[in-house]
């Protein structure tokens, strides 16, 4: 019996359309399970079905009727739980209180702690796990200890429909042994899972239907979970039609100068022994699962995280570890993956930001050459063709892509050797995207050695002229991007066999 | 939060860049227009007095410490800090200066003294929050408790006179008919308004407190600019504490209480967000102006001390409700 039904749904952020018609349909007791790239929309959608996020057209019904969820709450009261990727846990109280967080079991106004800490007893236990006590601090607890504890507040709320982010993505293999076992027995009690996941094998395990979202539309909806892999992967791959991607007249690299030389790097627990080497006017793309060290590894060749191991050198030259100002320095930039968070300082005109980085060249003695300093940055945002090209505005104003290039822009000022860009065009539309790759060509073309962290693969095939493949913190390929197709690579990160290009294709 | 507007560049109507300047002048002409309604509520009850050349200089000078300390305050909250121990310091630039053993030295190791003092005390708080990462709340309350304890050891919490007239000679003068103190106050504020609003040092304070992992990964050096902040809000406790000396002709552990409430409460009424990364100078001296006309009035019109209290109080909360009005009219971002 249907339980769930979506229909219509879509959601319209400013500048980005998330959703687009979307339909999805999970029957009660099946594991239903949700495909798509970075960015396809599936985390909105999750959101929808939270309550997190109001749809701006569609229609859900829930067990036959037609409904609305409005809230968070809404969604739990009618049996709609959400495991999120980044556990939404109180690190420092009990397990029984993370447990009952919101729906503390009370009598006359008093929480009933015994009743909590009994009730969430039962609760481990049926999850397989009664040696985790409720009085345990959730903080002290292993990432599948969480799990299970957010896993066990789903089922306090009694719920009917459990959607899982990626759940495994933290976990060890006997540990997603266990939580497979439990999605059993869950669905055989009736409760359907909508389960979120890159890896393949396990939609093969588990899954019982799969729809396939792409840039917000379900492409694919109901397929056999053993729908050969080449299917699935086409579905989620077929390349959009509006994103061309500029053509380059002639490659722009410099094989006699390498700018930018990184040997052995390492972060325990992150990525191991990374090595490669950027030349002057090449651009290498790297691809990677989230959570395959792409970002961690841009960061710490920036100095902002600080290497167990390896060695980063500009020009030859070694530039100090673990140290941002030695990177800045040593002509290395950043435009991180959070722009607002990481790279923008909102309160501050356009002007501010793109000097940011270059004050000690835009002052003498301390002091400040406001009309050069005015003057640089309007030339560098009309290069950029920044709209409008306005250094007074607040950089808070622009569009995400007119952001993105203030970023740049920062870099540009500085006149850097290396760009390190982490996903660049993420929350940017179609039109600033193009505009934005054609600024990343210009940049190589003025021999800026630049860095591509993507996961949209066919952006790094289409921008970058060699490609890495990272899976799980290591370097699996390093080849020239016309070698490689977009399945070929998906299939490298996502299936875990790295297949050469001839099966691929 | 990250909630913004988003300003369709095509029709954004021409004018708008210079809108955000716009907003902070229209603040602090609403700030000014408080100060200017106060003189004349002060002037309309005792017109014989209020606005004579001797209250407004003794308004002045009485402002002049506390003004001084809230420069210094100013710099701190737009950095995203805070510093609750600028009192105590006060009290422990006043004390350590005016022991009998420095001002055997002259006026002149005095002044050093209280301003490395000043300094000093800064910059432990600077470094303790920048490279010991405690919050700057809990460091500077453990500098608050121990700079106080410190200046009732060396005075013995007894009040030391200022012996060495050549000091008292100087702070208590005149310089082309104004008081030194308030030249002080003048010269403290001019230097400080071209710190922040001229220099890469400014920049930098305003970037840190907007947003420290932007300014971070911009290439800032964040935890040593956070160290030299918390120096400059030291150093100008330093010279409050010799405005403080000068005025009263004594050094003791109870001078400068509660200027930390009192500076805070005017950085935060001139418009400086206590988040961080936004704030003006100008507004912070209107701030400190109106708390001076509010007591001033109080004092002329014999009224008790809690009733300026419960006034100050007021004004605070006014102040603020204020500011978030024109805020979110603003519609941009909160941070």
């Amino acid at each position: 019996m249907t339980l769930l039904r979506m229909a219509g749904i879509g959601k319209t952020f400013p500048g980005v359309r998330a959703l687009d018609q979307v339909d999805l349909e999970v029957a009660e007791g099946e594991v239903h399970c949700l495909l798509g790239q970075n960015g396809a929309g599936k985390s909105t959608l999750i959101k929808v079905l939270a309550g997190a996020h109001q749809p701006d057209e569609g229609e859900i019904t829930w067990r036959g009727e037609r409904t609305a969820l409005p809230s968070p709450v809404a969604a739990l009261r009618r049996g709609i739980a959400t495991m999120y990727q980044e556990l939404d846990l109180v690190p420092d109280v009990s397990v029984a209180e993370n447990v009952f967080l919101g729906h503390e079991p009370t009598r006359f106004g008093f929480t009933r702690r015994r009743a909590a800490r009994d009730l969430t007893r039962t609760l481990m236990a049926r999850l397989g796990h009664p040696e985790i006590s409720p009085d345990r601090e959730v903080g002290r607890l292993s990432a599948a200890g969480q799990q299970l504890v957010s896993m066990a507040r789903a089922l306090a709320h009694d719920a009917r429909l459990i959607v899982m982010d990626e759940p495994t993505a933290a976990l060890a293999a006997d540990e997603v042994d266990n939580l497979f076992r439990i999605v059993g027995e869950l669905t055989k009690d009736g409760v359907a899972v909508l389960y979120i996941s890159h890896r393949l094998e396990e939609i093969r395990r588990i899954g019982s239907r799969v729809t396939v979202l792409k840039d917000g539309r379900t492409v694919a909806a109901n397929l056999p979970a053993d729908t050969p892999t080449a299917d699935l992967v086409d579905l989620m791959s077929g390349r959009k039609v509006e994103t061309v991607f500029p053509h380059r007249e002639a490659s722009t690299v410099d094989v006699t100068r390498e700018v930018l030389t990184v040997t052995g790097l390492t972060r325990k627990g992150e990525f191991h022994d990374v090595g490669f080497h950027v030349h002057a006017g090449e651009v290498l793309g790297i691809a990677g699962l989230v959570g395959a060290g792409r970002s961690e590894i841009l960061e710490t060749v920036f100095g902002a995280r600080k290497p167990d191991a390896g060695h980063i050198a500009v020009d030859g030259k070694p530039v100090r570890p673990g140290s941002v100002v030695a990177a800045v320095k040593a002509g290395i930039g950043l435009a991180p993956e959070e722009r607002k968070a990481q790279g923008l300082l909102l309160d501050l005109t356009v002007a501010h930001n793109v000097t940011l980085s270059s004050l000690s060249a835009y002052s003498r003695a301390g002091f400040l050459d406001r009309a050069r300093e005015l003057k640089d940055s309007k030339a560098t945002l009309e290069r950029l063709d920044l709209r409008p090209a306005d250094p007074r505005r607040l950089v808070a104003e622009f569009s995400g892509g007119n952001q993105q290039k203030a970023v740049v822009a920062r870099w540009l000022v500085r006149g850097c050797k290396v760009l390190l860009l982490d996903e660049p065009t993420r929350g940017v539309d179609v039109g600033a995207r193009a505009e934005l790759y054609r600024v990343i060509h210009e940049l190589a073309a003025a021999g800026v050695a630049v860095v591509l962290v993507s996961s949209e693969v066919a952006e790094v095939l289409g921008l970058a002229d060699r490609v890495l493949v990272l899976r799980d913190g290591e370097v699996i390929a390093d080849r020239r991007a016309d070698e490689l197709t977009e399945s070929a690579v998906l299939d490298m990160v996502m299936a875990g066999s790295a297949v050469t290009e001839e099966e691929a294709s | 939060m990250t909630e913004t507007r988003v300003v369709d560049p095509e029709t954004a109507a021409p004018g708008e860049p210079r809108k955000h300047r716009r907003n902070l002048d229209l603040r602090l002409t609403g700030l000014l227009g408080v100060l200017v309604v106060l003189c004349v509520v002060g002037y309309a009850t005792r017109p014989d007095s209020f606005l004579t050349e001797a209250n407004i200089s003794t308004m002045l000078r009485l402002a002049a410490a506390i003004g001084v300390v809230s420069v210094g305050m100013t710099f701190v909250i737009i950095s995203g800090g805070i510093d609750l121990s600028v009192g105590s310091i006060v009290a422990l630039a006043g004390v350590w200066m005016t022991t009998v053993a420095t001002q055997s030295y002259g006026p002149v190791v005095m002044v050093l003294c209280a301003l490395l003092v000043g300094l000093g005390c800064g910059l432990v708080n600077g470094l303790l929050i920048s490279y010991g990462r405690i919050v700057p709340f809990i460091a500077t309350l453990a500098m608050y408790a121990s700079a106080k304890g410190l200046a009732e050891r060396l005075s013995g919490r007894r009040t030391q006179v200022v012996t060495e007239t050549g000091f008292t000679t100087f702070f208590r003068g005149d310089i082309l008919g104004i008081p030194v103190l308030i030249w002080t106050l003048a010269a403290v504020f001019a230097v400080g308004w071209v710190l922040l609003n001229r220099t890469t040092f400014g920049r930098r304070t305003f970037a840190v407190g907007g947003n420290a992992e932007a300014a971070r990964l911009a290439g800032i050096d964040v935890r040593r600019h956070t160290a030299l902040v918390y120096g400059l809000a030291g150093l100008c406790c330093g010279i409050a504490a010799l405005m403080v000396v000068a005025r009263t002709t004594s050094g003791a552990s109870t001078n400068g209480m509660f200027y930390e409430l009192d500076a805070i409460a005017a950085v935060v009424i001139g418009g400086t967000l206590l988040s961080g990364g936004r704030g003006s100078l100008i507004g912070t001296l209107i701030g400190v102006l109106i708390f001076t006309v509010v007591g001033n009035i109080f004092t002329q019109n014999n009224l008790d001390t809690d009733i300026q209290n419960i006034a100050k109080g007021v004004i605070i909360v006014a102040a603020v409700l204020l500011q978030r009005t024109t805020a979110r009219r603003r519609g941009a971002h909160t941070t």
